[in-house]
């Protein structure tokens, strides 16, 4: 599959340029999330009030589609409720990794850029991996992976830090 | 070698000819010829051992060392002239010298438990370098974790090489194995083997070499190793997936008590007492994987018509022309420069992740492998996240190299 679909000026310039980038000063929630495959390793953190995520930053070191999927997501769910966010989440999800007739809800507004990892099963989990950590800090998890998810691409070697 | 000969052996090297006897290097990927530069992971299968599978399939399927009848005669037989194709192609003399396994990391399990549970005790060491594939630690690990023996690292140097002077003195009377890769899989530096064998041989320690990047891309003579065992794999020498080979010295497997229990590697069973087989059946338990075994030796064959000589130096010359090609894009750092090194060049290019490198180089048709390459402790000791690995055999080209670099140059501009 070509990955032209992917690497376009929208997650070139997130990459380059991540948006909402460290750790917010005193975090009320975070977590830390791996991809073993690809060796991401970011950590998302927030202050959250009533539910409500009042700020949030993330930072770690990871390839671009997961550089990109991280900032946007961090613009994207800034002042939004836990509710509205599992939402979001599981319509990124299936952005990514739905039937292709599926483009996505209008609520993901830009971040339907990502709907072209579909055809690039080895890169959804980098796609993924924000979300998954997003998820973990609302659930004040301390570590998510991508390796519970069903894995197009099995084989990768695992990883447990 | 001589400088003459070593030209003389270039110019017969007939590259284009070889490439013809692998169907999948004619195919496309996004539009653009498949250039292949993954052997290091799996290597491709020419036309012969393919036609030797599907003959199998088709004509000559059936269990071995079980049947009088002459289907099941016929397939013993086939099975068992590899292991005598194998023994040469490692010039080991006695054939129940080789065992057939699932593949390298079956045949690092096998002796790990086999050879380790007899002989490990609370207290003991084991050797293993910082270069090692996670199949050739996992199983030391475990081990050590269930006897209470502890594992031994050999540090390597920024350029890639295993360091001697501590080696010798790790060794001990405490040691009671050194497990070490002959190439490495990512920076491709080849050791030291023979010496490493008789440094350890001097306080009578046990040496196993995995092979599996070193058995496809070089003659290997374990004599001349003088290593006790030897493992490498099907699918890294142009053959199928699903079978491997442990050499192994007669006496250690004569020590060792069978890894696994069933048919096969018995003489006699009652509910009272089992009574072994000998080597080679005694490591064999269970149905093996005939088809892959008929294919390995197929394989070996081909690599031998062509010669293994050959062939390590058809991919000197390439890896050196490759090393010279990527040093002049900007921003490349490798890993692993050790003067001895095979076809396995691992690097990154800054601001540009491996793994974005690896999925635009696909856009070019090239396949490369990205991420950590089941060397996790590599990339600790040169603190990298991933890397990208383009790796060579016998079917690459100058040609290769050079759309390798193009596509690199290309990604590099999608990031600047
Ligand atoms: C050096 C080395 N050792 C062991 C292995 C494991 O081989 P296999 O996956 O065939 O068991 C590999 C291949 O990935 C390797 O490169």
């Amino acid at each position: 599959m070509s990955s032209k679909q992917i690497y376009q000026e929208v997650i070139l310039d997130h990459c380059k340029k991540p948006r909402n980038w460290g750790m917010v000063s005193k975090p009320t929630h975070k977590a830390e999330g791996i991809n073993p495959l690809c060796g991401d390793h970011l950590w998302v953190s927030m202050t959250v009030v009533d539910e409500t995520i009042e700020d949030i930053q993330y930072e770690g070191e990871s390839c671009a589609i997961c550089m990109a999927s991280g900032s946007m997501m961090t613009m994207k769910v800034k002042g939004k409720a836990f509710t509205d966010v599992m939402a979001l989440t599981e319509q990124f999800r299936s952005l990514t990794t739905g039937p292709s007739e599926a483009d996505g809800a209008k609520e993901l507004g830009s971040l339907t850029v990502f709907s072209g990892i579909r055809d690039l099963p080895s890169r959804v989990k980098c796609a993924m991996l924000p979300w998954h950590t997003l998820t973990a800090a609302i659930n004040s998890k301390e570590e998510a992976s991508t390796e519970g998810d069903q894995d197009p691409v099995p084989g990768s070697g695992t990883q447990k830090t | 070698m001589g400088k003459a000969m070593r030209n003389d052996t270039v110019v017969k090297y007939d590259v284009e000819r070889i490439r013809r006897d692998f169907p999948v290097l004619s195919t496309s990927v996004n539009d653009n010829p498949l250039v292949y530069l993954d052997s290091g992971a799996s290597s491709q299968m020419p036309q012969s051992v393919i036609d030797r599978i599907n003959h199998y399939h088709q004509y000559e399927h059936a269990n071995i060392h079980r049947g009088v009848y002459q289907l099941s005669e016929q397939a013993t037989t086939a099975y068992e002239e590899v292991r005598t194709t194998v023994a040469r192609f490692l010039n080991v003399p006695d054939s129940a010298e080789i065992i057939f396994t699932k593949g390298t990391t079956h045949a690092i399990n096998l002796v790990a438990h086999a050879y380790g549970r007899k002989f490990v005790r609370a207290g003991d060491e084991i050797i293993v370098s910082h270069m090692e594939h996670h199949s050739n630690i996992v199983p030391w690990q475990q081990l050590c974790e269930e006897v209470g023996a502890t594992l031994k690292v050999i540090p390597i140097s920024d350029v890639g090489e295993l360091d001697l002077e501590v080696y010798e003195g790790l060794l001990s009377e405490k040691t009671k194995m050194v497990a070490v890769t002959h190439v490495s899989n990512v920076l491709g530096t080849i050791n030291p083997i023979r010496d490493m064998v008789a440094l350890a041989h001097a306080k009578d320690i046990p040496v196993l070499v995995d092979g599996a990047q070193g058995a496809p891309h070089m003659k290997v003579d374990v004599q001349d190793l003088d290593c006790d065992f030897y493992i490498f794999s099907g699918h890294k020498v142009c053959g199928p997936t699903g079978i491997g080979v442990l050499y192994g010295k007669r006496d250690w497997l004569e020590r060792m008590d069978p890894f696994e229990g069933g048919g096969d590697m018995i003489l006699s069973v009652t509910f009272e007492k089992t009574t072994y087989a000998d080597i080679p059946a005694k490591f064999e338990a269970g149905t093996p994987p005939i088809v892959s075994a008929l294919g390995l030796g197929k394989a070996i064959d081909y690599l031998e018509s062509i010669g293994l000589d050959s062939i390590e130096l058809h991919e000197k010359v390439l890896t050196k022309y490759a090393m010279d090609a990527l040093t002049d894009i900007e921003d490349i750092t490798f890993y692993g420069t050790a003067p001895n090194k095979a076809g396995v060049i691992s690097f990154n290019i800054k601001g540009v992740h491996a793994h974005d490198i690896g999925t635009l180089l696909n856009d070019d048709g090239v396949a490369v492998r990205t991420g950590h390459h089941c060397a996790q402790p590599i990339m600790q000791r040169y603190k990298v996240p991933a890397t990208t690995r383009a790796s060579f055999y016998l079917y690459n080209t100058v040609d290769d190299v050079d759309k390798l670099v193009v596509a690199i140059r290309k990604a590099q501009k999608i990031f600047s």
